[in-house]
C-alpha cells in the first residue's frame, strides 16, 4: 500500500526524521491560509501516488499569498501526467503546503528489502533528485550500501560509513547518523516495503531534510497497522482494484479486451501470457485465489462484467482446493443475476471437474468449453474479435 | 527414494485445529502420508481423528519422533511458527502459510542461517513424492510415481505442469512448490542441486515468474552444474511494471525481472523454454525422447 508525501512525512516525523515544516491542504483556502502560517517562500507541493510532479508543473515555489492562492488554484483538480502516472494522469485531489529551504546538497537515501540478501538494505547515493533506477544504471559505483541484520537494525557504524562516503562534513556526522538510524528504526517498526528520500537535503544551515518521502507498506503487514491501514487513500486506486479487495481477489486492471478469472498467481501470469500468444490482449489479472467460494466468484465475475472494455471472458481454472462445482455455481448465479452480456470461455480442470461441467451444461447459459488452457485461449480471442 | 520426503518421512501439522490444517491433514493422510502429530497450544492431549495434539512443536517431536512439520498457521503467527519447528530440531519445514509480512521472514531467514532446519515456503503449495508422501495442499490424484523433477514458484501452475505430465504417461520423482513470496527458504537453486544429484531423477521442470532474480542465478546453476535436461517456463510475460501480480515477490521492479530476461539467461545455460504454459508435457515428453531417457 502506497500513501501520499504528506502522510510518509508526518509518519517519519514521529520517528524523529527531520522533515520541513507543513500542511495537507484539500481547498485553496486552506493551502493559502497554511502558506500564511508558514511563512514565504513556501512550496504548494500536488499530492498524488506517482513522482514526477515537479516536472509535470505539480510543484510551486510561491513568496507571497497572491502567489499561493494562484498555485494552488492552478494545481488543486488538475490531471498531472508524469512518467509514473501513465499517459490518463491522475486528478491532484489535495496539496502539501510546505516550508521552503535553501538547498546546499542534494542527496538520496532509500531503504528497501533485498530478496538477494533477505534482508533491509540502505541505500544512499550523492545523486539527489534523480531516480535511483537510473543511476543504478549509469553509474552503480555512486550508490553506496549497507545490509541491515535484522537482529542489530543498522549499526552506528554503518551509518558513519554512509555519512563518510556521502562526503557529510564531521560537523554535521550526528545529524546525518541521527537521521539515517531514525528512517531505518521506522522501515523495520512499520513494516515498509519501500521508503525513499529523494532528495535528502543538507541545507545551507547545515541541517539534514527529508524533502520528499514516498512510503509504501507490506500489504501482508497491515493486519497490525491499524493506523497505516487508516492513510489508505481510495481516490489514487481503481475502482475496481479496491472492489476486488473487499472480497479479497487480487485483480489488476490492464489495457486489453479480454477479461480473465484464474485461480492463483502463477496460473493467472501464465493464462495472461496464453492469451497474449493466441494473438489477444488481457483486461485484467485476476486471481480469485486457493479458497475461493461461490460468492467470491459472483464478486469476481462481476468486476470483469462491469469493464465496458471487455468482449470477452476467459475462465481457467485448476482446481485444487477450488472445487470446479464450487466455481461453477458462482458463475452461473453470476451470470443469472447481472447478465451474460460477452461471450463466455471455460476451461476446467482438477477437483470435481465432471460436477462443473454439468452444472455449466444444464444452466443452459451460452458458454464455450475449451479442453486445455491453450486452446481455450484460442477461443477467447476470437470470440472478442468476433464481439467487436 | 526422489528428494527430500518419502515413505518414511513422519509429518506433524502445525495449525492442526484450523480448518485448512484439519482438511489437508486428513487429505494428506488419506492420500498415505506419515501423519503422527498436531500442535495446537493449549489444545495438548486431544486428538484430531486419531493423530495426537500437543502443546508444542518439541512435545510432540519426543513423542512421535516427527522429522518434517507441515505449517497453515495464519499469517501473523507463521514466522513463530517456523522458529518453534527449527527450535524443535525438525529438519524439513513446510510453510503453506500465505500473506506472511516480509520483515518477519528476514528475521526467520536470520535464524535459519546456519541452522540444520530446512524451510519450504511460505505461501505455497507444499512438496509431493507420488506415491510415498504429500505434504500440502496439492490435489494428489494428478500426480504419477516416475523421474521428472518439478520446481516451481507458482502453485496452480504447478498443477497444470504434472497434469500435464501425468496425461502423456510421464511421472514425477518430487514436486517442490518454493512459494510465490519475495523472501523464501528453499530456493530454485537448492530444489536444482538436489535433482541434480538425485539418482531417480532423470530430468527437472523449472517454473519461474517475474520479480526479483532467483531465475537468473537458477540459469547460473543449471549452466555450471546441471547435466540433466531442464524444461522452464516463465510466468508473467505480458505483465505491466510495477505492479503486483499476486503474488507478492511478482513485481518487475526498475524494469528488472521481467519475463524475457529471465528467459534469455535460461535458455543460454541450456535449459528447454517452454512455448507457452500448456506445452509444458509435451516440451518435455520431446526432450526426454531426445536424450533416450523415454522412448
Amino acid at each position: 500500500m502506497n500513501i501520499h508525501e504528506h502522510q510518509g512525512k508526518e509518519v517519519l516525523r514521529r520517528y524523529g526524521v527531520s522533515v520541513p515544516e507543513g500542511q495537507a491542504c484539500f481547498t485553496v483556502d486552506e493551502a493559502v491560509a497554511a502558506a500564511e502560517k508558514l511563512g514565504f517562500p513556501c512550496v504548494v507541493k500536488a499530492q498524488i501516488h506517482a513522482g514526477g510532479r515537479g516536472k509535470a508543473g505539480g510543484v510551486k515555489v510561491v513568496k507571497d499569498a497572491g502567489a499561493a492562492k494562484a498555485a494552488a488554484t492552478e494545481i488543486l483538480g488538475k490531471t498531472l501526467v508524469t512518467h509514473q502516472t501513465g499517459p490518463q494522469g491522475r486528478v491532484v485531489r489535495r496539496l502539501l503546503v510546505e516550508q521552503g529551504c535553501q538547498i546546499a546538497r542534494e542527496l538520496y537515501l532509500g531503504m528497501v528489502v533485498d530478496r538477494g540478501t533477505g534482508r533491509a538494505t540502505m541505500m544512499a547515493s550523492t545523486e539527489g533528485g534523480v531516480e535511483i533506477e537510473e543511476v543504478a544504471a549509469r553509474t552503480p559505483e555512486k550508490i553506496l550500501r549497507e545490509t541491515i541484520d535484522p537482529t542489530i537494525g543498522l549499526a552506528g557504524y554503518q551509518a558513519r560509513r554512509l555519512a563518510f562516503g556521502l562526503g557529510i562534513p564531521k560537523d554535521q556526522l550526528g545529524k546525518a547518523v541521527a537521521f539515517f538510524t531514525a528512517l531505518a528504526k521506522a522501515f523495520v517498526d512499520l513494516d515498509c516495503s519501500l521508503a525513499e528520500i529523494n532528495p535528502l537535503v543538507v541545507t545551507k544551515g547545515g541541517d539534514l531534510l527529508a524533502l520528499d518521502a514516498k512510503i509504501g507498506f507490506d500489504d501482508n503487514a497491515l493486519f497490525r497497522h491499524a493506523d497505516l491501514r487508516a492513510l489508505r487513500d481510495p481516490s489514487e486506486e481503481d475502482p475496481r482494484e479496491t472492489e476486488a479487495a473487499k472480497f479479497d481477489l487480487s485483480y489488476i486492471a490492464l489495457d486489453g479486451n479480454i477479461g480473465c478469472m484464474v485461480n492463483g498467481a502463477g496460473l493467472a501470469m501464465a493464462t495472461m501470457d496464453s492469451v497474449k500468444a493466441a494473438g489477444g490482449t488481457p483486461a485484467n489479472f485476476l486471481d480469485v485465489g486457493g479458497g475461493a467460494n461461490a460468492e467470491k466468484v459472483k464478486a469476481a465475475f462481476q468486476i470483469l462484467l462491469s469493464d465496458a472494455a471487455v468482449k470477452a471472458i476467459f475462465i481457467n481454472i485448476f482446481g485444487g482446493i477450488l472445487r470446479c462445482d464450487v466455481l461453477a455455481d458462482g458463475v452461473v448465479q453470476a451470470a443469472r443475476e447481472v447478465g451474460l452480456k460477452v461471450p463466455l470461455v471455460v476451461r476446467m480442470e482438477g477437483t470435481n471437474v465432471e460436477q462443473g461441467k454439468k452444472i455449466l451444461a444444464d444452466s443452459k447459459l451460452d458458454i464455450i468449453s475449451a479442453s486445455d488452457m491453450q486452446d481455450g485461449a484460442k477461443k477467447a480471442v476470437q470470440a472478442a474479435g468476433r464481439a467487436s | 527414494m526422489s528428494v527430500l520426503v518419502g515413505k518414511d518421512t513422519k509429518v506433524l501439522t502445525q495449525g492442526i485445529t484450523g480448518a485448512t490444517g484439519q482438511l489437508h491433514t486428513r487429505l494428506c493422510k488419506q492420500y498415505g502420508t506419515q501423519m503422527v502429530a498436531g500442535v495446537t497450544p493449549g489444545r495438548g492431549g486431544t486428538d484430531f481423528e486419531g493423530i495426537p495434539i500437543f502443546d508444542t512443536v518439541a512435545q510432540a517431536v519426543t513423542a512421535t519422533g516427527a522429522n518434517a512439520s507441515v505449517i497453515y498457521v495464519p499469517p501473523g503467527g507463521a514466522a513463530d511458527a517456523i522458529l518453534e519447528a527449527a527450535d524443535a530440531g525438525i529438519p524439513l519445514v513446510v510453510c503453506i502459510t500465505e500473506g506472511v509480512p516480509v520483515l518477519d521472514m528476514v528475521r526467520v531467514k536470520r535464524v535459519l542461517d546456519g541452522a540444520t532446519t530446512r524451510l519450504i515456503g511460505p505461501n505455497c503449495p507444499g512438496i509431493i513424492t507420488p506415491g510415498a508422501c504429500k505434504i500440502g495442499i496439492m490435489p494428489g490424484y494428478i500426480h504419477k510415481p516416475g523421474r521428472v523433477g518439478v520446481v516451481s514458484r507458482s502453485g496452480t501452475l504447478t498443477y497444470e505442469a504434472v497434469h500435464q505430465l501425468t496425461l502423456l504417461g510421464i511421472g514425477q520423482s518430487t514436486c517442490i512448490g518454493i512459494g510465490g513470496d519475495p523472501i523464501i527458504g528453499t530456493g530454485f537453486v537448492d530444489a536444482l542441486r538436489l535433482f541434480n544429484d538425485d539418482r531417480d531423477t532423470d530430468a527437472v521442470i523449472m517454473i519461474g515468474e517475474i520479480g526479483g532474480s532467483a531465475e537468473e542465478e537458477a540459469a547460473a546453476f543449471i549452466h555450471a552444474h546441471v547435466k540433466k535436461p531442464v524444461v522452464a517456463f516463465i510466468a508473467g510475460q505480458t505483465a505491466p511494471k510495477g505492479k503486483r501480480m499476486g503474488h507478492a515477490g511478482a513485481i518487475i521492479a526498475g524494469g528488472k525481472g521481467t519475463a524475457a530476461e529471465k528467459m534469455a539467461a535460461l535458455e543460454r545455460a541450456g535449459a528447454r523454454l517452454a512455448p507457452s504454459p500448456a506445452q509444458l508435457g509435451t516440451t518435455m515428453q520431446a526432450f526426454l525422447k531426445e536424450k533416450q531417457l523415454l522412448s
